[in-house]
């Protein structure tokens, strides 16, 4: 009954995701401490002023030191109360952080002024992203210029999208519908137009939308082509006969470095070793790969990861 | 007493009124008062920025000015409000005028370094207002790479030199305030017979000391990525923008501290005078300045929750931010059992010191919103964060300001203001600054982001009513600015202790001789020793 | 044999007064300094970590040889400045002058071995910016090791510059026979200031020159 009075006095958003109720609920037990303590001190302050206000101008009221007990009671109380807050919302934020395993991903470029989204089936929106109700979405999100946010009020969630790296959030929608989405993170002149719309759909409305259009190449298969004119094939040969490393199976995995140090292959890893190779080289190969740096831009980039990522044991792609 | 005609009384005022001796006085008060003066020019120029601010968010289009001036204005209102006003505000006024005075003795430790920072502000603050006349800069005070550092187009190293040179004198003031109050108390006046004004300017200046530098440098560095093409935020070259954010976030979360540390020890003094009363738990609240001090130093990153930081940063910044929280809980607490079984005098300083209390408290309050990692991705960079950081800033360290120039505007100037316009003054303060930021408090939750000169229709309603506030919180300033500027020419001659308070400052007269006291005092007993305090004493 | 006695200004009690304040106030000074340079310190490390062999490849263009030379001549105008403190607390006109004199020679050594330095680098285009250009594959990231050299070494050479200035002004006075048992602060307070800068370079010179070649 809550959020409906709430939404109907227009305090707080939809609340359109599986969180969005959660931190409300958080919201409103800080509201209730905020009222209570505000009000706590107000009603002492009024009270006193009243009832001590100063009769005569020699009045000298008798000096009150303090109170050991009272400090210590005023200092342990808030503490707990804000300890209690804090684990509630580290909890709930651990929550907002860690996307369920089978999130559909969805790819995101932010640049002055407009969003860039792609879906792994190969649509293309600007600043708008179509997505199904009820499905868990991951965002994998960079910039290709200045610091911008993603920002999906009511989802109740934001990430800032950096250049030289990747971000991700995950929302799961609950509510079908049109939602505001804002850059939330001021990168110049058209920071505030740069917002758009989530449209969030019944999933036989998505797969209709999804094939409505032009038919366009999903994402790994862009990167397959991509990966073949860039002649990136004539050294990652799948069988492992050519100068640099087989890429099958290898997202995901942990790759011991020349250096003696491991890393885990993730979206950061694969940008990085295209466009700045001799950074991070796997142990056993030489240090020849040339750099893609200008010749890939960061679409492209998110098409050659998501082929890397489709790259299971068996050597095929997957759509 | 013979029939010589009566000669008025030589202070530090009307010891000479040559511009020279103004423009080269080493006399702390003097100084206190240049600063006045400046920081009052810079209140109007960034409240006339607000005004603007406001004006085209009366409406969701962008009808008053361009994008890009309505993002210089944002920027400008937040340069000028926090490096040009709020920050010296307190400690270069007030501080610079009472401290010495407060411990009994004739001056700072360094008075030339005294009148140079005030030199260094003022060479900063040009270097500022030509870059702001010359085209104006629109990266927001933040300064975020690499936004700024590359992609602007507008005057961001001329400004960013200003606010680098402005620092040092920041830094200058608290070396000065650390050494004075180190090495200069009167005979008797132990650490814990302090006021707690001193206290607060103590913990003030040792972050301004801490903070500053690295605030300089790093703006610097932006100033010479964006000069000279050297990449170091640059993530092309393998720079990271966000290192930027940590190094500024650094300073200007400590800066916060300075900007309330020195409104909470005018709190204490108002509240100790118009209760009549020693305050409660002094040395807790003596404690509870160092502690925020201290504690204001590891909770930058509270900032950057959504940043790209690590989970696990965010969840340590966010503990400690809860803890920072407390020292200032612990003070707000004593100060109401100060009140308890005092005197209680309405008059207007207290007015305004329940004006801080109360939205203070809000303030405060909110903090531990944003503070909560889970709902601080949802408010981030919205209007919550604006209201949180102006309940605190205006309704907290403004109010206090106003409270403290009203405490100590009879020992300034040696004239009273007219009590009853103060008193209206502070109540259509309280009233308009309430109508103009408490929307926004909504308006962040209902998702409207900050630095948007345009928004969707929904959001208008709120606006309009922040908007209307603004207007009646704008005459709210104007009304202090005409009665005080009325008393010193009309008003009232005030006594050396015309509120009846206790303290150094009052045992001298009003205003006070160029040296302070014609005799160094000796300080026998504690701060606020109201209750000893004898019959007929006050002059 | 003193000229005057010392002088006391107005806001001071007595001579020691004014002697534990200006000390204190120095020292509140230094640090801020540290916490100058801190912030410098603070991102190179951040960046060593993420761009270790980029680091190293930099750190070995870096000239060892001048780098020692000139953290020899640092510790040796410490030594003098100490020793010209010294001169001044023993009204020691003779000493105060000579040793000053020296600290200022060893004082614009470092500045010119600096300077010698910085015109190797770019000569052999290593000054960050368009007109950079270094061979091997860390060329990108090394850039950033530039970057920090030339903010960090040029920031300690202001300072040393500011410095040399004081020495001068220093000299002057102790020509003028200002300086004895009675009243040395303004050498004193000068010596912690240039001791200082000497340990900035201590921390300056392993960081930039061996600690970045090792990783």
């Amino acid at each position: 009954m809550w959020p409906q009075v709430t939404q109907a006095l227009r305090l707080v958003p939809e609340q359109a995701s599986t969180v969005a109720g959660q931190v409300d609920a958080l919201f409103l037990f800080l509201v209730a401490i905020t009222v209570f303590f505000t009000g706590l001190i107000f009603l002492l302050v009024v009270v006193f002023a009243l009832k001590y206000r100063r009769r005569s101008d020699d009045e000298r009221p008798k000096a009150i030191h303090g109170s050991l007990v009272l400090e210590a009671f005023w200092t342990v109380v808030p503490l707990g109360i804000a300890l209690a807050i804090f684990v509630w919302g580290t909890y709930l934020y651990y929550v907002i952080s860690r996307p369920p395993a089978a999130a559909m991903e969805i790819y995101v470029v932010g640049k002055q002024w407009m969003w860039k989204l792609q879906h792994p089936t190969g649509q293309r929106e600007i600043n708008e992203l179509h997505v199904p109700v009820n499905r868990p979405v991951r965002l994998t999100m960079t910039s290709e210029d200045v610091i911008h946010s993603f920002y999906v009020p009511a989802f109740r969630i934001k990430a800032d999208v950096v250049p030289g790296k990747y971000t991700s959030t995950w929302f799961e929608a609950t509510k079908t519908g049109e939602y505001h989405l804002f850059c939330a993170e001021y990168c110049g002149t058209s920071h505030a137009v740069m917002g758009g719309r989530i449209v969030v759909m019944e999933p036989a409305e998505y797969e209709r939308w999804l094939t409505g259009g032009a038919s366009a190449e999903s994402l790994p298969a862009a990167g397959e082509a991509l990966f073949a004119r860039l002649a990136c094939n004539t050294c990652h040969k799948s069988d492992g006969s050519g100068r640099g490393p087989s890429l099958v199976g290898k997202f995901g995995k942990t790759e011991r470095l020349a250096s003696g140090e491991t890393v885990v292959v993730d979206e950061s890893y694969v940008r990085e070793s295209i466009l700045n190779p001799q950074a991070k080289i796997t142990t056993g190969y030489p240090p020849i790969m040339p750099t893609f740096k200008g010749l890939v831009t960061e679409d492209q980039l998110l098409q050659l990861i998501a082929y890397i990522k489709s790259l299971k044991m068996d050597g095929q792609a997957k759509p | 007493m013979s029939d010589a005609p009566h000669e008025p009384r030589q202070h530090y005022l009307n010891c000479d009124y040559s511009v020279r001796s103004w423009l080269l006085t080493t006399d702390h008060k003097r100084i206190g008062i240049l600063y006045l003066v400046s920081i009052s020019a810079f209140f109007v120029l960034g409240g006339v920025m607000a005004g603007l601010l406001r004006l085209e968010l009366l409406t969701p289009h962008g009808d008053l000015v361009q994008a890009e001036t309505y993002n210089k204005f944002f920027t400008m209102h937040g340069i000028t409000m926090i490096f040009f006003f709020l920050i010296p505000s307190i400690p270069a006024v007030l501080g610079n005028f009472l401290v010495p005075i407060m411990i009994g003795a004739r001056d700072l430790a360094f008075p030339k370094i005294n009148l140079l920072s005030w030199y260094v502000y003022t060479l900063g603050a040009a270097f500022t207002v030509v870059a702001m006349v010359t085209g104006g800069v629109d990266t927001g005070w933040t300064f975020y790479t690499p936004y700024s550092s590359t992609y602007a187009n507008t005057n961001v190293i001329l400004t960013a030199l200003g606010v680098f040179i402005t620092g040092f004198s920041s830094i200058l003031t608290g070396l000065n305030f650390v050494v004075t109050i180190h090495k200069m108390r009167a005979p008797g006046l132990t650490w814990f017979r302090l006021p707690l004004f001193i206290w607060a300017h103590y913990a003030t200046a040792l972050i301004m000391l801490l903070g500053t530098p690295v605030v300089a440098i790093t703006i610097l560095l932006v100033a010479l990525e964006r000069g000279l093409g050297i990449g170091i935020f640059d993530p092309a070259i393998g720079g990271d923008p966000v290192l930027f954010q940590h190094l500024f976030w650094f300073y200007s979360h400590p800066a916060v501290y300075i900007m309330i540390l020195p409104s909470m020890g005018v709190m204490s003094e108002l509240v100790a005078c118009f209760s009549r009363k020693r305050v409660f738990g002094y040395a807790f609240v003596a404690g509870s300045s160092m502690a925020i001090a201290v504690l204001g130093f590891l909770v930058w990153g509270h900032h950057m929750f959504v940043s790209s930081q690590s989970m696990y940063a965010g969840i340590i910044f966010s503990l400690l931010s809860f803890l920072v929280a407390i020292p200032s809980a612990v003070k707000v607490f004593n100060w109401t059992a100060t009140m308890y079984k005092g005197s209680i005098s309405l008059q207007t300083p207290m007015l305004y010191a329940f004006g801080f209390v109360g939205l203070f408290t809000i303030g405060g309050l909110t903090g531990l919103f944003l503070a909560t990692l889970a709902v601080d991705v949802h408010v981030h960079d919205t209007y919550f964060v604006v209201a949180h950081f102006h309940y605190i800033m205006v309704g907290g360290a403004i109010m206090g300001f106003l409270g403290g120039l009203h405490f100590w505007w009879p020992k300034i100037t040696g004239r009273m203001y007219p009590d009853a316009w103060g008193r209206l003054a502070a109540v259509i303060l309280f009233v308009g600054f309430n109508m103009t930021f408490f929307p926004q408090f909504v308006l962040g939750f209902l998702g409207m982001p900050r630095r948007y000169h345009v928004y969707p229709p929904e959001f208008q309603m709120l606006n309009v009513l922040s908007t209307a506030g603004a207007v009646i919180l704008g005459l709210g300033y104007v009304l202090p600015a005409l009665y005080l500027a009325w008393s010193i020419f009309k008003g009232k001659p005030a006594g050396d202790n015309p509120w009846g308070a206790t303290g150094l400052e009052w045992h001298t007269p009003s205003p006070p001789p160029t040296f302070n006291f014609e005799q160094t005092p000796v300080v026998r007993e504690e701060a606020y020793a109201y209750d000893s305090q004898l019959e007929g004493h006050r002059v | 044999m003193s000229e005057h006695s010392a002088q006391v200004a107005h806001q001071f009690d007595d001579a020691t007064q004014q002697y534990e304040a200006s000390t204190l106030g120095m020292w509140a000074f230094l640090i801020t300094e540290i916490m100058f340079f801190g912030g410098l310190f603070a991102g190179f490390f951040v960046y060593i970590l993420g761009h270790a062999a980029a680091f190293a490849e930099g750190s070995r263009h870096l000239d060892l040889a001048l780098g020692t030379v000139n953290t020899l001549v640092l510790l040796g105008s410490s030594l003098t400045m100490a020793l010209a403190v010294r001169g001044a607390q023993r009204g020691d006109r003779r000493g105060q002058v000579l040793f000053l004199v020296l600290t200022i020679i060893l004082g614009v050594a470092f500045l010119g071995i600096k300077g010698l330095e910085y015109a190797h680098k770019f000569e052999q285009h290593l000054v960050p910016g368009p007109l950079f250009r270094m061979e091997g594959p860390h060329a990108q990231s090394a850039q950033l090791f530039f970057s920090f050299y030339f903010a960090m070494t040029g920031v300690h050479a202001l300072h040393m510059i500011v410095g040399v200035g004081l020495l001068a002004w220093l000299l002057v006075n102790a020509l003028r026979g200002r300086y004895s048992a009675e009243y040395f602060t303004p050498v004193e307070v000068s010596g912690l200031y240039w001791h200082f800068v000497d340990v900035v370079w201590i921390f300056l010179f392993p960081t930039l020159y061996l600690v970045a070649r090792h990783v």
